[in-house]
């Protein structure tokens, strides 16, 4: 291919100020924050060197850094901002506007486990736990997926039927700091394959054009409730098109640089498989190692992983699943109450009156920085295949558990 | 000067909630207590008028007023005054 500039050796969150430098944002406003910290301080390096041309405002904290931002992208600016964990719960007033606003942000999210306990390591419970908030969420499974779907964020965000924020997230530790070779594409091809930059003009500020943006709506009468209705459904449908655009941007982005990630969910070996391991973010690959030793000793195992969480891929999945009998889901996050991760309770969600039914197991592993290594998912993998026989437990099974019988 | 201009063709009303007339929805009916201005002591140095945040001090020929339907009752105005000229009354007793 010749649109690749050319290679280098980089970590997740240098990737990712890669593919921010390439979209060539006018504003990027950051506050640091592990494991997401290298990630704005290469900006900033971009930025002081002049070879990115923005304006960088390091402001006071996370909730100032998307209010300063929703400001630039109501002048019409393309924005860029990137955060973690206790960061994104700072962030929540403003982030939860971002969307309803319909501003096409692109924010990288270097997943962090919450608190409490006190936890600086990498785990999805940020992300989580803003599933609803009304940001596209994309998760990747490595450094160049990164670089490629912070462009690729670009396009989605700001088609004129989607115009939603774009969160990509990358998990921190793992993609954060783990180096891999990275392919640079050709900064012309980049401005090519994004075209010319568009003003939201739908609330750009225009003095010739005054107007209140975010004015009280709502309210008990009924024309008020059925202006709100207008707008949550408008909102609806940009997601609902976005799952096109997706695929329609990636199918793209493949034409042009040579790299066919899958936009919704990536299918891993299943042509003839019985069971797949369901998958987010950077644990995948240790998945996909699993199933390949699993296929070694005749188990038909394949891997389902989820690129796209929000708008959910109902019919991908569907289809991925459609001639399985059991799925292991493994979970980077708790949804309490359920006891159960989020992606393995919108996995039966999504699945039921399916018209064969499927097992569906839950397993949670990795939270706080712990390891999902190839032995948790040939554990993954030993009870899925269990479930084909026996009725699987309806408990989750928590991988990185202390072993019965072993002191604390 | 020229600028690049809107082009509002193919956007949809309901894409984001933006005004382009002003509210009838004022805070008068729902104040609990409203500032009353004592004209013999109001000097018009304007204070009063700068400081509200809802902008609804009125000016008149010898001194200020309140427009009582956007007035909020927040006080401000009353305790700024340098003259002690405006004193907050409850609405009950007004």
């Amino acid at each position: 291919m010749n649109n690749i500039a050319r290679a280098m050796v980089l970590d997740g969150n240098e990737a990712a100020a890669w593919g921010v430098k390439l979209s060539r944002p006018d504003v990027v406003a950051v506050y640091p924050i592990t494991p997401q910290s290298s990630l704005v301080e290469y900006l900033s390096k971009f930025i002081a060197d002049g070879t990115l041309d923005a304006e960088l405002m390091n402001v006071e904290g996370e909730h100032s850094v998307l209010s300063a931002l929703q400001g630039a992208c109501l002048a019409g600016a393309r924005t860029y901002t990137a955060t973690s964990g206790p960061g994104l719960a700072f962030m929540f007033e403003p982030y939860v506007r971002t969307p309803g606003l319909r501003l096409p942000m692109v924010a990288s999210l270097v997943n962090r486990d919450m608190l409490s306990p006190q936890c600086v390591w990498g785990g999805q419970q940020d992300v989580m736990t803003v599933r609803d908030a009304g940001w596209i969420h994309m998760f990747c499974e490595s450094a160049q997926e990164v670089l490629d779907t912070v462009v690729m964020a670009y396009r989605i965000a700001e088609h004129p039927e989607v115009m939603l924020p774009v969160n990509v997230n990358h998990d921190g530790n793992y993609l954060s700091y783990g180096v891999s070779r990275v392919e640079l594409p050709d900064q012309g091809a980049v401005d090519a394959f994004l075209g010319p930059k568009n003003v939201n003009w739908h609330a750009a500020l225009d003095p010739d054009r005054p107007m209140a943006v975010d004015p009280l709506t709502g309210g008990a009468d009924a024309e008020g409730a059925a202006r709100f209705v207008a707008y949550r459904q408008s909102l609806c449908r940009g997601m609902q098109t976005a799952l096109d655009v997706i695929s329609d941007v990636h199918a793209d982005w493949a034409r042009a640089f040579g790299r066919n990630w899958a936009p919704l969910v990536e299918e891993y070996r299943l042509d003839d498989a019985e069971i797949a391991v369901v998958t987010i973010g950077s644990m995948s690959g240790a998945a996909k190692d699993a199933v390949d030793a699993a296929r070694d000793r005749g188990i038909a195992a394949g891997v389902i992983r989820f690129k796209t969480f929000r708008p959910f891929p109902v019919a991908a999945l569907a289809r991925a699943a459609g001639k399985l009998r059991a799925l292991g889901v493994v979970d980077r996050a708790v949804s309490y109450g359920w006891n159960c991760g989020p992606v393995c309770q919108e996995v039966r969600g999504a699945l039921y009156g399916s018209a064969s039914p499927i097992s569906v197991l839950s397993f949670i592993g990795g939270l706080a920085g712990a390891d999902l290594t190839e032995a948790h998912f040939a554990r993954v993998i030993a009870d899925t295949v269990a479930a084909l026989s026996s009725p699987p437990a309806a408990q989750t099974v928590w991988l990185n558990a202390r072993e019965e019988g072993t002191p604390s | 000067m020229s600028r690049p201009r809107a082009d509002m063709s193919g956007i949809p009303a309901d894409l984001c909630p933006v005004a382009t007339v002003p509210s009838p929805m004022l805070a008068g009916d729902w104040r609990a207590m409203r500032p009353v201005v004592a004209r013999d002591r109001c000097v018009k140095c304007a204070i009063c008028w700068l400081y509200c945040p809802v902008q609804c001090v009125v000016e008149k020929s010898a001194w200020f007023d309140i427009n009582l339907a956007a007035c909020k009752g927040c006080g401000i105005c009353a305790q700024e005054c340098p003259h002690r000229a405006i004193r907050m009354v409850e609405e009950a007793a007004a």
